[in-house]
């Protein structure tokens, strides 16, 4: 069967020691049996990695950050979109999802395909408004309340007990002991990632994640648990293992179906010493370890562009437990001709 | 004493237990002992063949016996035990 040649474009391109998804997710696609992909990546910064990884990035573009405005990010997709005529694009960081999910009629308009959340499913599942949707759905949740100045934090002893969580509303999260702890990451977090900050009961267990996406019908495509081998100072995963957990799978079935949801993500979950599941976040798109879904069986990247592209995907039923990654860091090489490149006429 | 269902034990000591995540090594000593234990092979009989085929008196293997048994019902390899 001769393969499809399409165009996707990426974000994410990130592979530092925080990594974003783009580059997993990029593996997935130039693995499909189905597509022959030109991948062309959409890059923040100049030294996002993926840009100067050609055998994985065919072209890269800068492009500005949303904060600059929807107009200016949607003018430059407009351009690349002329240059490169795009099929499918999916963005990996959560700060942009809000643009491109405003933008999904125009992006239709100019032939590029996307497959994300509605507005309603990702505002739902924000941190802030975690209580309501676990009580919504029926789902334990840890009691959350989202705060806006750091005075807030001496009023929150009737309702939290220390230690507690501080996260930012899209990344970060530090366990405070005391209050001058929960101020100081408060203001640390509020410098980088802006407000509200949400102050998150903490609770005890091992942590364990799930990577699924729904076809925005109630149906899950694929779905994946994993538990953190070796988690990093920033918390992220430096190696995992996939789990035979059931009720991990019935509780991703669940809120997939009752949700409705629609493309990728992550949910966080607690397993406590109870044996209970608690969820702590719904991340709304592919997370960075999502290349141990491929690895496992379930090419999750290759579904997704399916999915955007209006195909009919088979979900899938299975994958291998007890199949690891272990992620490296790697020195590349690049002559400056090629930095300079980039950061002046904004194509590498 | 059962041991917990989908837990994968092979010949070399390594065990990995797949609701979890978690792996473990034993030695050649220790996989003989869970090898036993696994048969439902009684504490006395176990006892004696230890302590005839090994250096170890018997009060001695018994403490270390429960230790053993102790350890698999933490790390929960097993799901039931008296």
């Amino acid at each position: 069967m001769s393969k499809q040649r399409i165009t996707v474009a990426l974000s994410g391109l990130n592979n530092i020691d925080s990594p974003g998804p783009g580059i997993p997710v990029i593996r997935g696609i130039k693995e499909s049996e189905l597509f022959e992909p030109r991948i062309v990546g959409l890059a923040y910064e100049n030294l996002e990695p993926g840009a100067y990884m050609h055998n994985l990035v065919d072209k890269t573009y800068k492009v500005p950050y949303p904060s600059d405005g929807v107009d200016s990010l949607m003018n430059r997709i407009r351009y690349i979109n002329t240059i490169e005529k795009i099929d499918v694009l999916i963005p990996n960081f959560d700060a942009e999802l809000y643009a491109f999910m405003r933008s999904a009629d125009l992006l239709k308009s100019m032939g590029i395909n996307t497959f994300l959340p509605t507005l309603k499913q990702f505002e739902e599942r924000h941190k802030a408004n975690l209580p309501e949707f676990g009580e919504k759905y029926d789902v334990k949740v840890p009691f959350s309340k989202p705060i806006a100045s750091a005075a807030e934090i001496n009023n929150l002893n009737d309702e939290l007990e220390f230690p507690y969580v501080v996260k930012g509303k899209f990344y970060d999260a530090y366990i405070a002991n005391d209050k001058d702890q929960a101020k100081m990451y408060f203001h640390k977090i509020a410098a980088k990632w802006g407000l509200p900050i949400i102050i998150q009961e903490f609770v005890k267990g091992t942590e364990v994640n799930v990577v699924a996406i729904g076809d925005g019908k109630g149906n899950t495509i694929g779905a994946v648990p994993m538990r953190k081998q070796y988690i990093t100072d920033k918390g992220k995963a430096w190696g995992g293992i996939t789990l035979d957990d059931r009720s991990m799978l019935d509780l991703t079935h669940k809120i997939i179906g009752e949700t409705h949801w629609r493309g990728g993500m992550e949910l966080e979950l607690i397993r406590t010493s109870k044996n209970e599941l608690y969820l702590i976040e719904i991340n709304p798109r592919l997370p960075a370890w999502v290349y141990l879904a491929v690895g496992a069986g379930q090419n999750l990247p290759e579904a997704l562009v399916q999915l955007a592209l209006g195909q009919e995907v088979k979900p899938y039923t299975k994958y291998d437990i007890g199949t690891m990654f272990i992620r490296y860091s790697y020195d590349m090489i690049c002559g400056i001709k090629e930095f300079e490149k980039l950061s002046t006429l904004g194509e590498l | 004493m059962k041991f917990k269902k989908n837990v994968a034990i092979s010949e070399t000591g390594f065990i990995f237990d797949p609701s979890t995540g978690d792996s473990y090594t034993l030695n050649p000593i220790g996989m003989e002992l869970l090898n036993m234990i696994k048969q439902g092979i009684p504490f006395a009989d176990i006892n004696s063949a230890f302590t005839t085929k090994y250096d170890v008196d018997a009060s001695s293997f018994e403490r270390y016996y429960y230790d053993f048994v102790a350890t698999l019902k933490q790390i929960q390899l097993v799901e039931d035990y008296e």
